[in-house]
């Protein structure tokens, strides 16, 4: 059984739903609060969605100083499965984890919607377990989810195969529909929308279970 | 002898960063009656005292700060000024 932790700031607010998924998809997931500095034993972290530090300077800004974020780095370096979810995509782009950054929405709209995803690459271990074109129906959730880089960042995302998803309608404004993308090993993936509410057609979509079977399953890594 | 240096830092976006603030901000603006306004950009100022030697490090110590927690150098400029002059 992989054991999942799943990392709690001050202001996180979507870790239940993420350890909910977890178990219901048979992970023994574990909350991990931020103050934690080794993540040993652990297969797999969760950064979940929510406010870190209240969002306040930017998302993401402060939550990326806490202790915690030293021991994700370390696992994500070892080559271990880290996967962000929204203000946890927002916390591994402030620490540097994941490339580019989220800005405000296009519109300057608070977006609560689901979107239809669109895959893009399989090499991440959100992905694995989809198929290059394959689509589902993810909710969003966010203030600050356009997704911004700079050219050069860009091209090198492309030749890497590291955008995993992207949106088939753009809500807010990311850079070439983007809605995650992943380090270039695929081990690190961060996006926008939120699969662990996307696990039941009874709560209106069950296609979150492929990506989170996927990050479930994904490979051990040295730790 | 360490003094207190007052310092302001003041973030911007980079340019060829697309500002939805700054754009809501100049179309809000003709209908205020204030015409001719182009190229609004939104960012955030941020003032501080810092215990220093002299002017230039504590400058030095605020554009640190700066670049480290106040900006995003992703997205974002940063430029660290004393607020004791004009």
């Amino acid at each position: 059984m992989n054991r999942i932790g799943v990392v709690v700031f001050p202001g996180s607010n979507c870790e239940y739903d993420a350890l909910e998924a977890m178990s219901a998809l048979g992970a023994e997931a574990q909350f991990v609060w931020h103050s934690a500095t080794h993540l040993d034993g652990f297969d797999g972290v969760i950064l979940p969605g929510g406010f870190a530090h209240g969002d306040y300077l930017r998302p993401g800004a402060l939550a990326r100083f806490s202790p915690v974020m030293e021991a994700v780095a370390q696992f994500a370096r070892a080559g271990g499965a880290v996967l962000g979810i929204c203000n946890g995509f927002q916390v591994l782009t402030e620490a540097g984890l994941l490339p580019g950054a989220l800005q405000k929405n296009r519109g300057l709209t608070f977006l609560c919607q689901p979107t239809t995803l669109i895959v893009e690459s399989t090499k991440s271990v959100l992905t694995r377990g989809t198929t290059v074109g394959q689509e589902m129906v993810i909710p969003i959730n966010h203030f600050s989810g356009s997704y911004t880089c700079d050219d050069e960042t860009f091209a090198s995302l492309v030749a890497n195969d590291q955008i995993v998803l992207r949106y088939k309608e753009n809500p807010n404004g990311s850079r070439d529909d983007i809605a995650g993308v992943s380090n270039v090993e695929g081990n690190v993936v961060g996006l926008m929308p939120h699969p662990e509410r996307a696990m039941s057609t009874l709560l209106g979509s069950a296609d979150g279970r492929v990506l989170l079977e996927g990050f479930v399953g994904a490979p051990v890594g040295a730790h | 002898m360490e003094v207190n240096y007052p310092v302001i830092v003041d973030v911007t976006l980079r340019e060829g960063i697309a500002d939805p603030e700054g754009a809501t901000i100049e179309r809000a603006l003709p209908a205020l009656g204030f015409n001719g306004v182009t190229h609004v950009r939104a960012g955030k100022s941020f003032r501080m005292n810092i215990d220093a030697t002299d002017e230039s490090s504590a400058l030095a110590m605020a554009s640190a700060l700066a670049e480290r927690l106040l900006s995003n150098p992703v997205i974002e400029n940063a430029t660290a000024r004393s607020a004791t002059k004009g």
